[in-house]
C-alpha cells in the first residue's frame, strides 16, 4: 500500500477531486472572487441557446470530419509504402516524426511564414501554377482549411507509425496464399490487409477523434480563432470562458459536454467494433 | 521480380516526396534563422540569403530572457519526468504485484479517467493553484503532471511480465517487498522507463497550454509559451523568430535522434496494447 501512496495522493488531488469539483462547478456560477451561486443545470440549458457555443461546435465538428480521414488515409497510405523491404527507412521515420516531436509553436511559427499571402511559401508555389492565392489565415473560408492542413501535416507520422505496426503483425503466408489466387496489389490490399488491420484502424480513429475534439494549440496560435469567430473551436471558447472572463461554472459546463461528446464517441466506437468482430 | 522493383520505385518516389514536404519547412526555418531580415521579404522568395549571419541566434538571447526560457523548460521537464518515473513504477508495481483489497476496482477507475479530456481538470486546478497561490510559480507546472494513470498503466503492463518465480525466489531469500522492487523489478525494466522517460519529456517541453494558464510572468515562461509571447511583439522580426524556433526544438530533436529505436518500439507498444 505504501507504493501507492505518493501516486494516489497525486491522483486524488489533481485528478479525482477535479474531475468531481468540475462537475459541482458547471452547476454553480462563480468568477473566482465573489460568492459561489448554484444556478442548476441552467449553463447547459444556455450552451444550447448560446450562438457562439453553436458556431464553435460546427467548427469543431467540420474541423474532425476533414482531418480525421483524410489523415487516417494518408498515414496508411504511408505505412504501407514504408513497410516493403527497402532502403532508408531510418531517414523515412525522422522524416516523418520531425512535426510529430516539434512543438505545437514551433510548427505554428513556420506555418504562419508559409501561409504569408505577400511573401509566403504557399501563395508562391501557387502562383507558379497561375493561381492568385488567398490570404489564408485572414479569410473566414480559408481559415479553417489551413489549420486542417497544418494539424494533418503535424500528426501524419505519428498515425503512420503505428499502422505500421499494425502491418507488420500481419503474416507474410497470407500474402503468398493471395499470390496463389492471382491477387492484385489494390486486391490484396482490400481483402488481406485493411480487414487484418481494423484493430488498428479502430485505435488509430479512436485516438484522433479525441485528440481533434480537443484541437486548441493551433487555432490559439494560429488564427486565434478567428476571422470572427470562423475557426475557433470548443477548447478555444472554453478557455476565453474560464481564463479570459472568469466564468468557471460555465467554462465547467463547456468541459462536461466535451466529455460527454468523447465518452459518447468511444462507446459507439466500441460497440461497432464489437458487432464487426462477431463475423 | 520485376514487379517487386517496380512497387519500390513508386514507394521511393511516395514517400521521398511525402519526405520532403516534411523535412522541407524545418530547413526553410534555419534557412531563415541565418537571413538578414530584409532577405525575408522577397518575392519570389530565395532559399540562401546572401550571406549567413549568426547574430540572429544572439539577438534572440538579447531581446528576450531565452536562456532563461531554457533552463526553466529543462527544470520543469527534468521535475516531471522523474516524478512520473517514481510514482508511476511504484504504484505500477502495486497493481501488478501486491495484493490488496479493492485493487482491481481501484486500477479500473485509474483506467476511466484516461477519457477524461485534460481541459476538465484544468479550471479547478487553477483554482486549487489560486488558493495556495502557486499561480506563475513553476509549481503549478508540474504538481499537476507528477503522477499520471497513463505511465502506471503502461509499467504495469511491462511488470506483469517479469516471471513470477524470480520474485519468489527473492522472497525466499528473505528480500522484502521494496528490495524486490528496487533490486528486480526496476532494473529488468530500464528500457521500459526510458521509452516512457523520452515520451514524458516529449510531452512536458513541448506543452503549451499549461504554462498559457498559471504562468503570467516572462521570466518564468517555458519555451513554447517564451516563443509564442515573443511572436506577439516582433511578429515580423521572422529571421529572429526563426532562431528561437531552431533553438527550442533541438533538444528534442537531439533526444529522439539518439532514443529513436526505444522511441519508436514504445510507441508501437503502446498502440497494440489497447
Amino acid at each position: 500500500m505504501i507504493f501507492l501512496l505518493p501516486h494516489l495522493v497525486l491522483f486524488c488531488a489533481f485528478m479525482l477531486f477535479p474531475v468531481v469539483g468540475s462537475f459541482l462547478l458547471s452547476f454553480t456560477q462563480w468568477d473566482l472572487i465573489g460568492d459561489i451561486e448554484w444556478v442548476g443545470s441552467s449553463h447547459y440549458v444556455a450552451l444550447l441557446n448560446d450562438a457562439v457555443f453553436v458556431e464553435v461546435f460546427w467548427n469543431t465538428i467540420y474541423f474532425t470530419v476533414v482531418s480525421v480521414p483524410i489523415g487516417i488515409c494518408l498515414s496508411l497510405v504511408l505505412a504501407v509504402a514504408l513497410n516493403q523491404k527497402i532502403r532508408g527507412i531510418k531517414f523515412y521515420r525522422v522524416a516523418y516524426f520531425l512535426p510529430v516531436i516539434s512543438s505545437m509553436v514551433a510548427v505554428a511559427v513556420i506555418w504562419q511564414w508559409i501561409y504569408n499571402p505577400e511573401y509566403g511559401l504557399f501563395n508562391f508555389l501557387l502562383s507558379v501554377v497561375g493561381i492568385d492565392g488567398p490570404n489564408w489565415l485572414s479569410s473566414e473560408t480559408w481559415a479553417m482549411p489551413a489549420i486542417i492542413l497544418t494539424s494533418i501535416w503535424k500528426g501524419i507520422g505519428f498515425n503512420m507509425l503505428i499502422f505500421l505496426a499494425g502491418l507488420q503483425g500481419i503474416p507474410d503466408n497470407y500474402y503468398e496464399a493471395a499470390d496463389l489466387d492471382g491477387a492484385s496489389m489494390v486486391q490484396k490490399f482490400l481483402h488481406v490487409t485493411l480487414p487484418l488491420l481494423a484493430p488498428t484502424t479502430f485505435f488509430v480513429t479512436i485516438m484522433s477523434v479525441i485528440n481533434s475534439f480537443q484541437v486548441f494549440d493551433t487555432v490559439y496560435l494560429m488564427t486565434g480563432g478567428g476571422p470572427g469567430r470562423s475557426s475557433s473551436v470548443i477548447v478555444h471558447y472554453l478557455y476565453q470562458n474560464a481564463f479570459e472572463y472568469f466564468k468557471m461554472g460555465y467554462a465547467s459546463a463547456m468541459a462536461y459536454v466535451l466529455f460527454f461528446l468523447v465518452f459518447i464517441f468511444t462507446i459507439i466506437q466500441f460497440w461497432r467494433h464489437k458487432k464487426k468482430s462477431v463475423y | 521480380m520485376r514487379r517487386s522493383l517496380r512497387s519500390k520505385i513508386i514507394a521511393h518516389t511516395f514517400l521521398g516526396l511525402g519526405a520532403i514536404t516534411m523535412i522541407f519547412p524545418f530547413l526553410w526555418m534555419i534557412s531563415t534563422s541565418l537571413k538578414d531580415i530584409s532577405e525575408v521579404f522577397v518575392f519570389p522568395p530565395t532559399f540562401f540569403g546572401e550571406d549567413i549571419r549568426f547574430d540572429n541566434y544572439l539577438q534572440v538571447s538579447e531581446r528576450f530572457p531565452f536562456g532563461q526560457f531554457f533552463v526553466n523548460s529543462l527544470k520543469v521537464t527534468s521535475i516531471v519526468v522523474i516524478a512520473q518515473l517514481i510514482t508511476g513504477s511504484m504504484a505500477g508495481f502495486a497493481f501488478a504485484r501486491l495484493q490488496f483489497k479493492g485493487r482491481d476496482v481501484l486500477f479500473a477507475l485509474y483506467l476511466a479517467t484516461l477519457m477524461v479530456p485534460p481541459q476538465v481538470t484544468m479550471i479547478p486546478n487553477f483554482i486549487t493553484m489560486t488558493h495556495y497561490n502557486l499561480v506563475d510559480t513553476h509549481a503549478a507546472l508540474y504538481l499537476p503532471q507528477m503522477a499520471n494513470a497513463f505511465s502506471t498503466f503502461l509499467l504495469r503492463q511491462f511488470f506483469l511480465t517479469i516471471p513470477k518465480s524470480l520474485e519468489d525466489a527473492a522472497k525466499i531469500d528473505g528480500c522484502t517487498p521494496f528490495g524486490i522492487y528496487w533490486r528486480i523489478f526496476l532494473p529488468l525494466c530500464k528500457p521500459a522507463l526510458a521509452t516512457l522517460g523520452v515520451f514524458i519529456f516529449m510531452f512536458v517541453w513541448n506543452d503549451f497550454m499549461g504554462p498559457l494558464v498559471f504562468i503570467n510572468s516572462i521570466e518564468k515562461m517555458t519555451l513554447p509559451l517564451g516563443l509564442a509571447s515573443m511572436q506577439g511583439m516582433y511578429a515580423t522580426d521572422w529571421p529572429v523568430l526563426m532562431a528561437g524556433t531552431v533553438i527550442s526544438i533541438l533538444p528534442v530533436i537531439m533526444i529522439f535522434l539518439l532514443a529513436q529505436d526505444f522511441f519508436i518500439k514504445g510507441v508501437t507498444l503502446s498502440g497494440l496494447k489497447e
